[in-house]
Formats: C-alpha cells, sequence, structure tokens
C-alpha cells in the first residue's frame, strides 16, 4: 500500500520535477549573478524550496541587508505556506506521527502542495515522499545548472524561460476552474483585484509578499462566506 | 556582499521551515468550523491565481510575448492540464514571439 502511494507519488512528481528544472534554471542564474556559487545555489535551493523565497532572498543577499531583514522578508513572502499548511494539516490523518509530519513539511511548494490536496480521501505521506525525491531533484540539479551554464544561453531564452513558473501555477488551477464554476470565478476575481493592486496609488507600494496574503485572505474568505462548501464536499476536501 | 553567505541561508530555511511545519504540528483534529473548512478549502487557488498575474505580464521582460505565453499557458492548461505541458508551451510560445519580436 505505501509502496504504491510512493510510486504514484513519483508518477506525479515527474511533471513537477521536470517544471522545476527551468525555473530553477532560471534561479541559478539570477544567483551567480548576485555571487554565489553554484554549490552555495544548490545549497539554498535544496534548503528552502521556495521560488518566490529565494528570487527575494537574493535580493536581500545582493543588497548587502541584514539577516533580521532576510528572516522578515522571508516570513512576508512565504506566509502562504503557513495558509497551505493549515490547509494540508485536514488532509493528514490525525493519528499520522510527528516525523512524518516533519518530513512532509519540508517540502510544502506551491505545487506539491496542489497536487497533495486534490488527493482522495487522506493523504498517505509515502505518496508525497515519492513527489519530493523526484522534484526536490529537478529544483536543486536545476538551480545548480542554472548559476553553472545559465550564462551560456541567450537572454531571449533565459527570458522565455521564467514563464514556467508561472505555466505551474496555471496549470493547477485551471483544470479545477474547469470543473467548478465557484473556482473559476475565484480564479478570475482575484486576477482583476491583484491587477488593481498593481495598479492603484499607494496599494502598489505594497511588498508583493504582503500583497499575496491581503488578497488571498479577503478573497478567500468572501468566498466562503458566499459559496460554503457542503457538507459532504468538505468533508471529502478535508479527508 | 559582506555578510556570510551560509549564514543568510540558515536564516532563511530555519524561518520557511518552521512557517510550513507549525500548522502540521499544532492542528492535529479535523476543524469542524465550516467557515474555516471552506476558506481553507478556496485559498490555495486565490493565492496561486494572485501570484500569476500580473506578475506573468513582466515575466520575459517584454509584455507582448509575455501576455502570448501567458494565454499558451491558459489554453493548454484548459485542454490538458499537465503541469510540465503547460510549463513548456507557455516558455515556447513566449520564446517565439519574443524572437519574432526581436526580428522586427
Amino acid at each position: 500500500m505505501n509502496l504504491q502511494e510512493f510510486k504514484s507519488g513519483i508518477h506525479h512528481g515527474i511533471p513537477v520535477g521536470l517544471g522545476y528544472f527551468f525555473v530553477s534554471f532560471t534561479l541559478g542564474i539570477a544567483a551567480k549573478q548576485t555571487g554565489l556559487s553554484s554549490i552555495q545555489a544548490a545549497l539554498m535551493s535544496l534548503s528552502i524550496h521556495a521560488s518566490a523565497g529565494e528570487f527575494a532572498a537574493l535580493g536581500i543577499i545582493a543588497a548587502g541587508a541584514g539577516y533580521w531583514d532576510m528572516a522578515l522578508t522571508e516570513i512576508i513572502v512565504n506566509l502562504r505556506y503557513l495558509l497551505m499548511s493549515c490547509s494540508l494539516s485536514q488532509k493528514l490523518s490525525s493519528s499520522m506521527r510527528f516525523f512524518h509530519r516533519f518530513l512532509i513539511a519540508f517540502d510544502i511548494t506551491d505545487e506539491i502542495f496542489a497536487v497533495s490536496v486534490s488527493r482522495q480521501g487522506k493523504l498517505n505521506p509515502f505518496f508525497t515522499y515519492g513527489m519530493m525525491v523526484v522534484a526536490s531533484p529537478g529544483w536543486v540539479f536545476g538551480t545548480f545548472v542554472g548559476a553553472a551554464a545559465g550564462g551560456i544561453l541567450p537572454a531571449v531564452v533565459t527570458g522565455a524561460m521564467s514563464i514556467a513558473l508561472y505555466g505551474m501555477f496555471i496549470s493547477v488551477v485551471i483544470p479545477s476552474a474547469r470543473k467548478d464554476k465557484v473556482i473559476a470565478g475565484i480564479v478570475v476575481v482575484s486576477m482583476l483585484l491583484s491587477g488593481a493592486f498593481a495598479l492603484i496609488p499607494v496599494i502598489k507600494d505594497i511588498s508583493s509578499g504582503f500583497k499575496i496574503i491581503i488578497l488571498t485572505v479577503i478573497i478567500s474568505a468572501a468566498a466562503a462566506i458566499l459559496f460554503p462548501v457542503k457538507e459532504e464536499e468538505s468533508e471529502e476536501a478535508a479527508k | 556582499m559582506k555578510n556570510n553567505i551560509y549564514i543568510y541561508i540558515l536564516v532563511m530555511a530555519g524561518v520557511t521551515y518552521l512557517i510550513r511545519l507549525l500548522p502540521l504540528t499544532i492542528f492535529r483534529k479535523e476543524i469542524k468550523n465550516r467557515f474555516v473548512r471552506s476558506f481553507l478549502h478556496y485559498m490555495p487557488y486565490v493565492t496561486l491565481s494572485v501570484m500569476t498575474f500580473p506578475a506573468i505580464l513582466s515575466a520575459t521582460g517584454n509584455v507582448t510575448s509575455s501576455t502570448i505565453g501567458f494565454v499558451a499557458a491558459l489554453i493548454i492548461a484548459w485542454i490538458d492540464g499537465n503541469l510540465f505541458k503547460v510549463a513548456i508551451g507557455a516558455c515556447g510560445a513566449a520564446l517565439i514571439s519574443q524572437l519574432i519580436i526581436n526580428l522586427i
């Protein structure tokens, strides 16, 4: 049973790992430009597994800002993982042992989270481990290669590659939006409000990490009030 | 770069890990509240949508090729939904359109 779940995780992890390779490749290039060695860049990716968090961190490192600034920036940029973990906690069996929780927490990324919550019933930790063992090397190795050899590629190619990250987000959101009209509406409203937040004076100067949190809380709360999930539905989502 | 890279990495790794770990260890029982459950049900889609748009429009450094990549991703995701196909398709569409823009 666990082995089967592990294999299924690997199967789901392959496209994630391949996508990660492209995204982290551009991250590696940015790390190199900031002055990190290929090994340091790979180490950063191995220990953090967070695209936006790592890009933001490179900005902090480049500016030579303090360690507290680093901690604060990472909290803001990665705060969405707190919400994701809350959501994921409901997918775990309440009897799941602590070391499984410690291991799963290591690699809660946007994509692994999205695939994990869309599983039927409770989440078997071995499914997540299966995803991790292919997705994580894609992320770490991509960062390494990007830092070591990214300079060879012309800017037009690396520019195009930086779309891959958003492509991965879209591939998680759209299939659910297609099946569920409420989610479709939420996606459209989220993008419109986010676009507005980027244009309105004063609001547009808020850091992007905070904007994500503010919009997430407001829109999700509004959706939860307007379209509360039915008991069976929510049980299924929470099982 | 006057500070130590490894301490930077340690700080960001520690903070990020705690953010991910705490909810998993604190909320070990099922949450009964319907509002909270609905909130957590919708939240991932909101976060991912907000992170995508409008940031994607400046991804390649050119609004036109970025928009074409965005639209390509939406179409491929609607038809297929495979994560890798969407990512590659969006990159390919952005690359081709950017090359054409550079020629013009």
